[in-house]
């Protein structure tokens, strides 16, 4: 939490010549141009959403949270932004619910990051009064809406949305219906049913835990027997009910799963006590049998730990835009891409998505396909060039022929591949299911042996004695443990961002012998690159005017040499220097006149000069003086990483780019790696799939962009590194912080440990069993002993199980944060 | 004896009533999102003294 009251409110007062924070997002102000009163801000939008909401009377949102504001992108500005919202076919599935007086949307908006964001959300009708009223789910990021649709549009909606910085998410996958997860909802009915069962069932059988004489009162003791059934049937029947549909299908399926022998130890703790309760013969074990269903559904229940608002099932529709504009008699409509057809003619403008792969018709394509590979770099692309969807314009308005149907393109078709269609791996080969094989034959062959062996000493205890074995070696502690270790391994690294699909990725971790990686935006930082200048070196002077004219832009390229320059000393005369006759040309540069100097920046055309090298070039005077040239920049921590990991793994690169990394990579990596450049995304999928025809190999592949898609979902574990993790991923098992990719070894090493504890945890459980089944063998078990193995067993093994794990955690330096 | 009969159901019925209640906030959806609503207590104090317009609101807010 920040600064409550004042504090927010001063930070974007300071005096003239001082750094100042935006009074609105925080970030620092490069000069003092945009103000309102005593406040300062880093651009026109921010000025623009803190004057809106001043007028509206919500400064209350300043005093929540510290600079709480986001900072809106410029594109939002534009008037005609997000009409395509309003064709009817995209809003009628974008919309929860429109009766055409009221409408309902929902809509999942990144940006939103605190509590001054959710109340501002929540107040959005003090702003504009067709809002109605709103919900945020902070968890999910989503914000549900109604609004007046007499008065307003969904565009208008949106568009005010995306002015105060919170653009929702929308693209070709929000018109899908969204799946929720209905399991956890029964799952919590569940557990809810068996607790209360449990509670109660223990609370009936206290005159026996008492030790009070059952024939004092033998029709009371007989009453609680039956109200005791009563309460344990609806566990029998509802709280239970995975375990016997699980147990069906193993036996259905010829294989076993750990399933199998908890619901025969659950059915023979409830078969056996019915029958004694109902001969009046004993107490039963329906508190045991209650209990030890509740205490399974609280492993399931914490193992069901997901990320809300991580996506890890995004398919290439997550980065489609919704609608594109194609040019109908004459007129430019906007369709949705949905309608999109090969031979159509479409226009895409500066800052927007290609939606399907097209040749250019006219206007210059300057792409950049960082969603597809990771590298930030535009692409400037000859007229008439063949352009893959996926890839965003920067520049001029582009005319294009779509040449191939939206789903089919070169990246679409990698979701055509039948790595996608077959599902993911069920888990049957986990460890708990491996050790539940085994456990159940031992189980079944005891039991069976007593039965024997008490026929033939005394007939009338043999069956009892037999079920008795079943009932006390239920492997409830042995199913406990992997839960409890896998679900607090997934939450500890949760807290470091990294998070996992599920808890059973800790297990599969344990096994990865072969890693892979991508090259661009995984081993190198996306959008880290380090600057050089080349040519005919700057003055002091010099700098400090192309500084200036670089900082007046907002592109990509022009804020890295203004931070590049920013970076070395400036002379202490500078000053303030004033930009003139100021130009951008999207995609191409700017150009402008400082200090009586005529400075050009940008494409090599744009500047005059003859240079085919990606960089920005410079002039001076009409003087071509050099180019800012963009050198690849690996991560820092990656020769440490590869160090700490090239003893253990096999490793090997997959790099969509040209060799010329080669030498330097193959010193880093050593002889042994296998380094492939000019890989398409298809060839990654294969090569993974090569390594994985030898079975001993279990492959890990860390990526980041699109093309490496078909990659992450073919190996065992698929991560995808990524720099804000709300944003862009493809589907995957886990997503990492790229901030904590040093980690990688730590999180290996940590995985193997926790499968070290569950294996400890394994031995704790089977030392109970051991001695119930000992027990129940010799024909002595009684519900008391029952009672209090079971439990005890149990919350060893929980213990057990949470303190090795936050141990492991500690030893590989991944403690709570 | 009876009277513990009596006060056995009694308590099973408080109990079943409790049960009642999280089935029924369960099926509501108010397990769903467990940070929402701690975060929009932060910012609640205002409106429920009734300053802002957000109190005339309140009353049209339907239940979803």
């Amino acid at each position: 939490m920040g600064a409550w009251g004042q504090g927010a409110v001063l930070s974007g007062v300071t005096e003239p010549g001082t750094v100042t924070a935006c009074a609105h997002c925080g970030a620092t102000c490069p000069d003092q141009h945009h103000r309102d009163g005593d406040h300062f801000f880093c651009c026109a939008g921010c000025r623009l959403v803190y004057t809106l909401l001043h007028e509206h009377g919500l400064d209350r949102f300043y005093s929540l949270e510290s600079s709480p504001g986001v900072r809106p992108a410029d594109s939002a500005q534009a008037a005609g932004a997000f009409a395509h919202l309003d064709d009817p076919a995209i809003r009628q599935r974008l919309l929860d619910f429109s009766d055409g007086r009221v409408a309902r949307v929902t809509l999942r908006i990144p940006a939103m990051h605190c509590a001054a964001c959710v109340w501002l959300l929540e107040n959005l009708f003090r702003l504009d009064d067709t809002i109605g009223p709103a919900r945020v789910n902070f968890p999910r990021k989503e914000l549900a809406l109604s609004f007046d649709e007499t008065r307003t549009t969904l565009s208008a909606v949106v568009r005010l949305l995306a002015r105060l910085g919170y653009a929702p998410e929308l693209n070709l996958g929000s018109l899908d219906a969204q799946a929720k997860d209905p399991g956890a909802r029964t799952l919590l009915l569940r557990l809810g049913v068996a607790g209360f069962a449990f509670g109660n069932i223990m609370l009936l059988s206290f005159p026996s835990y008492l030790g009070l004489d059952p024939t004092a009162d033998a029709a009371m003791q007989h009453f609680f027997g039956l109200l005791s059934i009563g309460l344990a049937l609806p566990v029998l029947l509802f709280s239970a009910a995975d375990y016997w549909l699980a147990a069906w299908r193993c036996l259905r399926g010829r294989f076993l799963t750990i399933e199998f022998p908890i619901a025969l130890g659950l059915l023979a703790l409830f078969a056996q006590s019915a029958g004694e309760i109902l001969t009046r013969t004993s107490e039963g074990y329906l508190d045991s049998f209650a209990g030890l269903v509740f205490l399974l559904l609280c492993g399931r229940w914490f193992q069901h730990k997901t990320y809300a608002s991580l996506s890890f099932d995004r398919d290439y529709k997550a980065y489609f835009p919704l609608a594109a504009a194609r040019h109908e008699q004459g007129q430019l409509r906007t369709v949705p891409v949905t309608e999109l057809a090969v031979g159509d003619h479409i226009q895409v403008r500066h800052q927007e998505l290609i939606p399907a792969d097209a040749v250019v018709l006219s206007g210059e394509p300057c792409v950049d396909y960082s969603f597809v590979t990771g590298e930030a770099e535009p692409v400037r692309q000859p007229p008439g060039a063949y352009l893959y969807a996926g890839g965003k314009q920067t520049g001029g308005v582009l005319e294009l022929q779509i040449a191939k149907p939206v789903s089919q393109g070169y990246l679409a078709s990698l979701w055509n591949h039948d790595a996608f269609h077959k599902p993911r791996e069920e888990p049957l080969q986990t460890l708990t299911n491996r050790a539940g094989r085994a456990f159940t034959y031992a189980v079944i062959t005891i039991a069976a042996g007593t039965t024997v062996v008490w026929w033939l000493l005394d007939p009338s205890r043999a069956l009892r004695a037999g079920t008795s074995v079943l009932l006390v070696a239920c492997p409830c502690a042995l199913a406990l443990t992997a839960p409890f270790v896998l679900g607090t391994a997934q939450r500890l690294l949760g807290r470091h961002r990294l998070f996992l699909r599920n808890s059973g990725v800790v297990e599969t971790l344990a096994r990865i012998t072969t890693l892979v990686f991508d090259k661009t935006g995984t081993l190198t930082r996306a959008g880290g690159h380090a600057v050089a200048f080349e040519g005919q070196a700057l003055t002091p002077e010099e700098r400090t005017w192309v500084a200036a004219l670089a900082r007046q832009s907002a592109h990509p390229a022009s804020r890295r040499v203004a931070a590049h320059l920013a970076a070395t000393p400036q002379p202490a005369s500078a000053g303030v220097v004033a930009v003139a006759d100021f130009e951008e040309r999207p995609g191409q540069g700017v150009r402008g006149v400082v200090a009586g100097h005529r400075i050009c920046l940008g494409s090599a055309a744009f500047v005059g000069v003859a240079d085919g090298n990606p960089g920005v070039c410079l002039s001076l005077d009409g003087q071509p003086r050099g180019r800012f040239a963009w050198q690849t920049s690996y991560r820092p921590d990656l020769p440490a990483v590869i160090q700490r990991l090239r003893p253990r793994y096999a490793l090997a690169v997959l790099s969509g780019d040209h060799a010329g990394e080669e030498p330097h990579l193959r010193a880093l990596f050593g002889p042994q790696a296998e380094l492939r450049f000019g890989q398409a995304p298809q060839d990654k999928l294969e090569y993974i799939r090569g390594l994985q025809a030898d079975p001993r190999r279990a492959v890990l592949m860390l990526g980041d962009g699109l093309n490496d898609a078909g990659a992450l979902r073919q190996s065992r574990v698929g991560i995808a590194l990524t720099e804000d993790v709300g944003l862009f991923s493809p589907s995957c098992d886990a997503i990492f912080d790229a901030s904590q990719f040093a980690r990688l070894p730590d999180v290996l090493g940590f995985a193997r440990s926790a499968v070290g504890v569950i294996k400890a945890g394994f031995i704790i459980s089977l030392l109970y069993n051991t001695i119930g089944i000992g027990i129940a063998a010799c024909g002595r078990l009684s519900p008391l002993v029952a009672a209090v193995l079971m439990p005890i067993s149990s919350f060893t093994v929980i213990g057990f199980a949470l303190l090795a794990t936050r141990g492991a955690a500690r030893r590989h330096g991944l403690e709570a944060a | 004896m009876s009277v513990v009969l009596v006060l056995m159901l009694a308590s099973l019925l408080v109990g079943l009533t409790f049960l009642a209640c999280f089935v029924w906030a369960v099926s509501r959806g108010q397990y769903e999102d467990l940070e929402t609503p701690a975060m929009r207590m932060l910012t609640d104090d205002e409106d429920a003294r009734g300053q802002g317009p957000r109190a005339k609101q309140k009353g049209k807010r339907p239940h979803e």
